[in-house]
């Protein structure tokens, strides 16, 4: 009885009933759970968990940690499509007198995960990993200014993940959308666990991403080859200085909203309340204040490699590099200004109203200069339509489309009309899958051979891109005719006699083209890790590239420069090329050593998110002493770094050499 | 370590900045403290003035103290700040603008006596 | 050799460069999160809810003193650090001590004032002008813990391992540290103590 009373104690309001309520519910956990054990058996089978530990987990590689990051978010991407396939799946039938499969609470709950998890862990997580890949080598540095925080900020943006996850098993996710507006995520109408999961699992990775945002810029602005000004720097770089301008400002206001929503469901407080003097308004205001740089965040680095694919492909130096560098600085600056059309329909006034319809319209220029300025890279060049360019072509008729839609509705007027119909959501899933998540496919796609030394198949590559190009179109054009039509955004059911359903099925087929097109990237990945040997990077230099990454061998090795690039002019590999310029010099390599701490601050984050969800208190005060150990005792460590010299340099370059002999010999 | 001391490692010049910057500060804090209790001007140019009092203090302790504008080549830090400024004007004067424009055009009175017969939520 | 000296100084002085750049970028960040904590305590300035305002709440002459607390540590901080140039083991522990319990003396006056209120009824909980000064200040009060704690350790440091290039490089930080939250209290006492006994 007794233990029965100290268990109850101990575990909060954890409880059987936590378990998942309904058999979809119970799909979910059981893939979670499943999908663990199953990894942990494959690892444990092939007596892989010291190698596990050694080469990975405690990496302080950016390569490796990159590799991370994209493998989170490929998982990520798999449960938030799955997400999108049930709410089409249940809005093509939920008509009339059918009720669907899905419960409204349990639908709200798979809308709200489905965008957290796409715009935080897969946006993000693959934006971070293409910039650790891609980032150091590109500007002829070996390592990003912080390595130690690199790794902990993976860590961290992977217990928000776990956290996510762990909804599925124990407990509920919110129901309050993505961005879980008060008074609905106010304790007295979602008094379950689901808003503080989602409460915990951003700020959690939220503050990762604040120290890559810090991390990449100093970076950037520290670390560069010698020679490289920031004039010579590849557009990708700038576009990474520009979102990390953003995210270094503009995550700390998230940080804040969401310590006070919280603060508002466990002590007590009345920011966001309906009463004792809170104003939900200004957890719009606010939420927003971050929400609008957020996207820009997102934007600007895929802008940063369509800048790569687009000149690589084309044959050609990309057009108008001083323009780009000012684009990119206009639309961080104008990125501050215009969140509130994110809420005109709030209140406001028209002069209030105005003027921020006015910032939005102006902020389609510079983006509008970049677009022009791609396609005049491709005009007169030698395009070579690989599968990378592919991408690009659909993100131009993609993204120009819902871009459009977008300066529609910067006018006050005609947003009253749209505002939070499916005409909105066609509209951003323009921008964010046609600019956004083509743009790392590509990416992907073009820096694979970098990373992992073979191409990806080319051929499934295609069937990929044109699954998800077409299915995309058939999945969202409905949603505009739907939008203008009236229908709103998040309905789990509406009435028949409203003539939606086909347009509802229509999208609902787009839908599952699009699963088509995951399916084929997923066998591509199958199919070229199969194919491998056929398929090497014999040269570094698959593409014929310009920039610096594609000067060291693929893969690349983890010290990256055998010796650090000195820079004269922009695109200074394409010109050593054409100089026929090529010797190799070795010097000696100072490298961070591995470091279990960065795994610890992950796992301490989690257990202290974990435990203040379920309330199971008398955790915290240990989670936080043990976060404060870890870095006291990291931080008493005064050499965290080991010296490879150039003779070992040397050996391992030649190693290398040698085993691309070996698969040269395979291929012929 | 340049950031502390300026250039040429002068430390005589470093401490007369601490000290100036130590006083300034207590200047402008004591006149504050002083207008806020004795002034008389009306509430909103007082709150202007003391507003300014304490711009001209942020702006003596980053000088001072934090050595803002010492950097030796390309002014990044200063870059920083200046974008950290911006940022933080468009933020907040935005954001009051905007919450006081909305305020002004709910139902004032009479929600807030609703608000309070309600429970505390 | 002497090549090879140059360089490793010259990598050493370029990481201190790289961390104190990396810091002085975590500080703005802070500000900006300082910012939106201002910003929501400007919009709910006047939202009392029936309770009690700044003007009924706070008392100056008690500010003042906090202030002067904080102003002072501040600047004997900036001597410490004059000291830890000079490689000053003593007077660096001296000033270090003295910025502590100038600190210390700050922190222990608003946590007095805090539980006050809160004993009166007038907690986080009253009002959302109340659960913005509560939290504004608390943060602000929270940062200075922390200051305080790795001011406690950094002079373990200095009496374990004296005045070396990593102890300094640390020093260094934790001076922009002190220094920005002393800023940050500018805006605290004119906006939040000025303004509110004004009722502005």
């Amino acid at each position: 009885m007794l233990l029965g009373h100290v268990a109850f104690a101990l575990l909060g309001r954890l409880g059987w009933n936590q378990l998942p309520p309904n058999a979809i519910a119970y799909g979910g956990a059981a893939m979670v759970v499943g999908g663990l054990l199953a990894v942990a058996g494959l690892i444990t089978y092939l007596h892989r968990w010291k190698w596990l530990w050694k080469e990975w987990l405690t990496t302080q590689d950016p390569k490796r940690i990159g590799v991370m990051y994209v493998i989170v978010a490929l998982i990520m991407l798999l449960r938030g499509a799955a997400d999108a396939f049930l709410m089409r799946a249940q809005q093509s039938v939920s008509v009339g007198s059918n009720q669907g499969f899905l419960d409204a609470s349990h639908f709200q709950q798979i809308v709200s995960a489905h965008g957290t998890i796409m715009i935080f862990f897969v946006a993000m997580g693959l934006m971070f990993g293409l910039i650790n890949l891609v980032l150091p080598l590109q500007l002829g540095a070996r390592d990003v200014a912080f390595p130690f925080m690199n790794a902990s900020s993976f860590w961290l943006f992977f217990a928000g993940m776990a956290l996510v996850m762990a909804s599925l098993v124990l407990g509920d996710f919110s129901a309050a959308g993505w961005l879980a507006y008060p008074p609905l995520s106010e304790l007295k109408y979602s008094p379950t666990v689901g808003v503080d999961y989602w409460i915990w699992a951003l700020q959690i990775s939220g503050i990762g991403s604040l120290l890559s945002g810090i991390n990449f810029m100093v970076t950037i602005i520290k670390m560069r080859a010698p020679g490289m000004s920031l004039m010579k720097m590849p557009m990708f770089a700038w576009s990474v200085m520009g979102s990390m301008a953003l995210v270094a400002f503009a995550f700390p206001i998230l940080t804040v909203t969401l310590t006070l929503l919280a603060l508002d469901r466990t002590i007590g407080t009345h920011f966001f309340t309906a009463g004792g003097g809170g104003n939900a308004m200004m957890y719009v205001n606010l939420i927003w204040a971050w929400g609008h740089p957020e996207v820009y965040i997102l934007v600007l680095p895929a802008f940063g490699i369509w800048s790569e694919v687009v000149a690589t492909f084309s044959r050609k130096a990309l057009f108008g590099y001083t323009s780009m560098v000012w684009a990119i600085w206009a639309i961080v600056i104008l990125s501050y200004t215009v969140w509130l059309h994110h809420f005109f329909t709030m209140g406001a006034g028209a002069d209030v109203n105005a003027f921020f319809g006015i910032t939005t319209a102006v902020i389609a220029v510079p983006t509008g200069v970049k677009i022009f300025n791609w396609l005049f890279t491709m005009y007169r060049g030698r395009i070579s339509f690989r599968s990378p360019m592919l991408w690009f072509m659909g993100f131009v008729v993609i993204f120009t489309i819902g871009g459009v839609a977008g300066v529609m509705m910067s006018v006050p007027a005609i947003d009253y009309q749209v505002h939070n119909s499916l005409f909105l959501i066609a509209h951003f899933h323009m921008m964010i899958i046609g600019g956004v998540v083509f743009a790392f496919f590509s990416g992907l796609s073009y820096w694979f051979p970098k990373i992992f030394g073979f191409r990806l198949h080319e051929g499934l590559g295609k069937v990929a891109f044109w699954f998800w190009s077409v299915g995309f179109i058939v999945a969202f054009t409905p949603l505009y005719v739907l939008g203008l039509m009236g229908a709103t955004r998040r309905l789990d059911h509406y009435d028949a006699s409203l003539g939606w359903q086909p347009l509802f099925i229509v999208a609902g087929i787009g839908a599952a083209l699009i699963g088509f097109g995951v399916a084929a990237q997923v066998a591509q990945l199958v199919v070229s890790i199969l194919l491998r040997d056929s398929n090497r990077d014999l040269t570094g230099d698959p593409w014929n590239g310009r920039t610096l990454e594609w000067s060291v061998p693929s893969p690349a090795p983890f010290y990256s420069f055998t010796k650090q690039p000195v820079v004269q002019v922009r695109d200074q590999f394409w010109a050593d090329k054409q100089a026929k310029k090529s010797h190799k010099e070795y010097e000696d390599v100072l490298l961070p050593k591995n470091s279990g701490w960065s795994v610890a601050v992950g796992a301490l984050a989690f257990t202290f998110a974990f435990c203040l969800v379920w309330h199971m208190y008398w955790v915290l005060p240990l989670a936080f002493v043990g976060v404060v150990v870890t870095l006291v005792v990291r931080s008493m460590n005064d050499e965290p770094e080991y010296v490879l010299t150039a003779r070992e340099v040397e050996k391992l370059d030649q190693a290398q050499a040698r085993k691309v002999k070996e698969y040269e010999a395979i291929q012929s | 370590m340049n950031s502390v001391v300026s250039e040429h490692g002068d430390q005589k010049l470093t401490y007369s900045k601490y000290t100036a910057g130590f006083v300034g500060s207590v200047v402008l804090t004591l006149t504050a403290y002083w207008l806020a209790t004795h002034g008389t001007a009306s509430g909103n140019t007082l709150a202007i003035v003391l507003g300014v009092l304490a711009i001209v203090q942020f702006a003596v302790q980053m000088l001072l103290f934090l050595h803002v504008g010492e950097e030796r080549g390309p002014r990044w830090k200063l870059g920083m700040a200046g974008m950290m400024l911006v940022v933080i004007l468009i933020l907040v004067g935005g954001s009051v603008w905007i919450m006081n424009n909305l305020n002004t055009r709910m139902t004032p009175q009479q929600m807030d006596q609703y608000l309070k017969s309600q429970d505390s939520l | 050799m002497n090549q090879e000296v140059a360089l490793e100084l010259r990598r050493e002085h370029e990481a201190t460069e790289k961390t104190i750049f990396g810091f002085w970028l975590y500080l703005m960040t802070d500000c900006v999160l300082f910012a939106s904590l201002f910003a929501v305590y400007t919009v709910l300035r006047h939202n009392t809810f029936g309770g009690p305002n700044g003007r009924e709440l706070f008392s100056l002459p008690y500010v003042l003193v906090e202030t002067f607390a904080l102003l002072t540590s501040s600047f004997t901080c900036g001597l410490a650090m004059l000291a830890a140039q000079r490689k000053a083991k003593h007077e660096v522990l001296f000033w270090l001590g003295v910025t502590f319990l100038l600190g210390a003396l700050f922190l222990g006056l608003e946590l007095h004032e805090f539980s006050k209120m809160a004993a009166e009824g007038n907690s986080w909980r009253r009002s959302g002008f109340l659960s913005s000064y509560f939290t504004l200040v608390g943060t602000h009060g929270a940062h200075i813990t922390i200051g305080l704690t790795w001011m406690a350790v950094m002079g373990l440091y200095v009496r374990s391992r004296g005045l070396t290039d990593s102890v300094r490089k640390r020093l260094i930080l934790l001076s922009l540290f002190w220094h920005f939250l002393d800023v940050i209290w500018i805006f605290i006492f004119t906006i939040v103590y000025l303004y509110g006994s004004l009722n502005v």
